[in-house]
């Protein structure tokens, strides 16, 4: 079966002094190939966590991932990563950085110039090639990392709150390059996000989960990511659902949240 | 006391006249309109002038304080007194008589053995003496003894230049203190001034012809080029064995827990062990000779790299490893190409406080024995009183430590210009 299927997967942190917290509960899901899934919650709800086991970083302590018929046992090149700030190589240039998938596979030198240079034209920085990353705004660092992780052209892609350090206006570009790559490449990609605009913007998709223990809440589908691909991220926001998708999601979480202040009361 | 009170007074004028300037020009750049800046840190930066004044005023106390060819005589702080003195002194013999005679003291420079003055006896019992007493040193004169009534036969001084005196007295003149010892004679001490003697303290230009000498001359059977070549020569075999060892050393350790657990105990004992307690053992197990100093560095150097590179694999940010696993790294490759680079700018800290530890390490243990090196140079120097080859010696091996850490510096910013940027 070809895409990404997550089966009953549970993950158990046992904690040094005892006791443990239970970051995700029976997790099931199925993205298909080229889906775009956006994933939301109150932060402690183990999205990272989600992440993490998906890439391959963490084993989980019950169920498993399966991809494109094989069980995910490691990280690997097929599924590739884009973190929140600061995961650029410092020490490398922008092309050596966006040329290092290519370079640790052992690629010719000259198809991993082109590849890095049409990449760098993809995410708009020709002119940067040869500077360092340190020199780079913080938009731009990201649009490297982007850049970075299609140079190693994975089958899924996996982002942590890639664009949480961002500011609004720099944010609403990147969300555009991110439905550009998205159409353009087809990749599979799962997007971990704090803010309800971008999950709904971005997200074919959308993954509410909830916390303590971590699990699905709700899942929506959306024509938004659709929509945006061609048309101004602004034009999108005026959409007759979009609003009520919004305040519906925010109330949700919203509540989550009470909830969560509420049981810390009582145990307090 | 004298010279701290100068150098308070210098540097509180200095600021004043300076500041008074600067405020009259007027300056406005960005911090000048700062109105925070107690506590800003920011707005503190080295004021150059200050620098400045602070170099020139060292040299300036220095020269005034030994007379210095390089400051105007007039800002000499009084010198011991030097030429021809005299003083009166009257004798009364044990019938009762005085009679007074003169002293003339040829006050020479203390490296010179002049001829004494050749003096007219005069008339009367007692007779005219002459004397020779070095300058800031201090000559016994015997006045009596080509007197006609000498102390044995009951004569004693009772006054000089008019002024009464008995043992273990003693009298001011122009030229500086006659004093009388228990028995009555007659100690001459000459005005020492506020100059310090070059054996204590040596000009600078003094200090400038002896460095001049030695490089020229050499000191000791080898030159001075040879003597430093010593010391930096241990310093770096020292150091590239510390850092031969102690690199893998540290990245095992912040790689393996095995690793960290063995040699923990052993670096963290090690580590507050100041290396020149090191040499004595190292003095007993490999002798004086180089094997020992070289030995003494490496312990130095070792510590230091070891813990520099384990802190250098610690500190990845773990983002960074992962990213390189996802983008299809084998182990060797994240070594390679994250954990070593990421590591570079610690152990790039890590060389140069070790660096720094082996020359100051190298210095000690020359002191302690050696047959070269800039260490045995001023060790040598101070056992014949060569206070000018001592401090040459001490300068030059600030000007060189110093020199090293620039080039540290340099290197660093060449070579890892990421530090601290990541
Ligand atoms: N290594 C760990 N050890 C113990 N608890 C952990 C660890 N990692 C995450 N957790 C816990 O798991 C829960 C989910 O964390 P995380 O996945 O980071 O949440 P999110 O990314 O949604 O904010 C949190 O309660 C967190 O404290
Ligand atoms: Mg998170």
């Amino acid at each position: 079966m070809s895409g990404l299927s997550i089966e009953n997967l549970s993950m158990r942190f046992d904690i040094p002094g005892g006791g443990s917290v239970q970051a995700l509960q029976n997790i099931n899901l199925h993205l298909k190939e080229g889906e775009l899934m956006s994933v939301l919650g109150p932060s402690g709800c183990g999205k990272t966590t989600l992440l993490n086991i998906v890439a391959g970083f963490l084993a989980p302590t019950e169920g498993k991932i399966v991809m494109n018929g094989h069980d995910v046992v490691g990280p690997a090149a097929e599924r590739g990563m884009v973190f929140q700030q600061g995961a650029l190589f410092e020490w490398m240039n922008v092309r050596e950085n966006v040329g290092f998938g290519p370079r640790m596979k052992g690629m010719p030198k000259y198809d991993m110039a082109e590849k890095v240079d049409h990449l760098l034209e993809v995410v708009g920085l020709k002119d940067f090639k040869d500077k360092a990353v340190y020199e780079l705004s913080g938009g731009m660092q990201q649009r490297v990392a982007l850049a970075r992780c299609l140079a190693n052209d994975p089958d899924v892609i996996l982002m942590d709150e890639p664009l949480g350090a961002l500011d609004a206006l720099t944010r609403e570009k990147m969300q555009s390059l991110v439905l550009k790559l998205w159409k353009e490449t087809g990749k599979t990609i799962i997007l971990i996000t704090h803010s309800v605009e971008e999950a709904l913007l971005l997200g074919e998709r959308l993954l509410v989960m909830a916390p303590r223990p971590g699990r699905i809440h709700k899942e929506y589908r959306l024509p938004f990511a659709d929509l945006g691909v061609n048309a101004d991220l602004r034009e999108v926001k005026k959409h007759a659902d979009y609003n009520s998708t919004r305040e519906e999601i925010l109330n949700m979480i919203w509540n989550m949240e009470e909830e969560i202040m509420g049981r810390a009361e009582e145990s307090a | 006391m004298i010279p701290a009170l100068i150098y308070l007074a210098i540097f509180g004028i200095s600021f004043a006249v300076v500041y008074t300037i600067r405020a009259r020009r007027g300056r406005n750049d960005f911090t000048a309109r700062k109105t925070v800046t107690f506590g800003d840190e920011s707005a503190v930066a080295p004021d150059r002038a200050a620098s400045i004044f602070s170099v020139i005023t060292i040299f300036l106390l220095w020269g005034i304080f030994t007379g210095s060819s390089l400051v105007p005589g007039w800002l000499h702080m009084p010198g011991p007194f030097a030429g021809v003195a005299e003083f009166d002194y009257t004798a009364r013999n044990a019938d009762g008589d005085t009679d007074t005679a003169t002293v003339t003291v040829l006050v020479h420079p203390i490296d010179q053995k002049p001829e004494p003055l050749e003096v007219d006896p005069g008339d009367g019992w007692a007779k005219n003496d002459n004397a020779l007493v070095g300058i800031w040193r201090s000559g016994l004169v015997r006045v009596d003894r080509n007197d006609d009534f000498t102390r044995d036969d009951g004569a004693e001084v009772i006054e000089v230049n008019g002024q009464p005196i008995s043992p273990g007295g003693e009298v001011r003149t122009d030229f500086g203190r006659i004093a009388m010892s228990p028995k009555g004679t007659l100690n001459v001490e000459p005005a020492k001034g506020w100059q310090m003697e070059p054996i204590w303290l040596p000009s600078p230009e003094a200090v400038f012809a002896r460095l001049t000498e030695i490089a020229q001359e050499g000191f000791r059977g080898s030159t001075l080029w040879e003597h430093v070549g010593y010391s930096l020569m241990r310093v770096i075999v020292g150091f590239f064995f510390g850092a031969l060892v102690g690199i893998p050393l540290g990245y095992a350790m912040g790689l393996s827990n095995w690793f960290r657990g063995w040699f923990d105990p052993i670096v963290e004992f090690m580590r507050p062990v100041p290396p020149l307690a090191l040499i004595p053992l190292v003095i007993i197990w490999a002798g004086i000779g180089e094997a020992g100093k070289i030995i003494l560095l490496f312990l130095a150097a070792l510590w230091i790299m070891a813990i520099a590179a384990r802190a250098g694999v610690s500190g990845v940010k773990i983002s960074k490893v992962h990213a390189a696993y996802s983008l299809g790294a084998s182990k060797w490759q994240v070594m390679r190409y994250v954990i070593v680079p990421n590591s570079l700018p610690e152990l790039f800290t890590g060389a140069r406080v070790a660096m720094g530890v082996c020359w100051g390490t190298v210095v000690a243990a020359e002191l302690v024995a050696a047959e070269q090196g800039a260490g045995m140079m001023i060790m040598v120097a101070s056992k014949f009183q060569n206070t000018d080859i001592v401090i040459m010696g001490i300068i030059m091996i600030g000007v060189i430590g110093f020199g090293i850490d620039v080039l540290m510096r340099m290197a660093e910013r060449w070579l890892v210009p990421w530090k601290g940027r990541g």
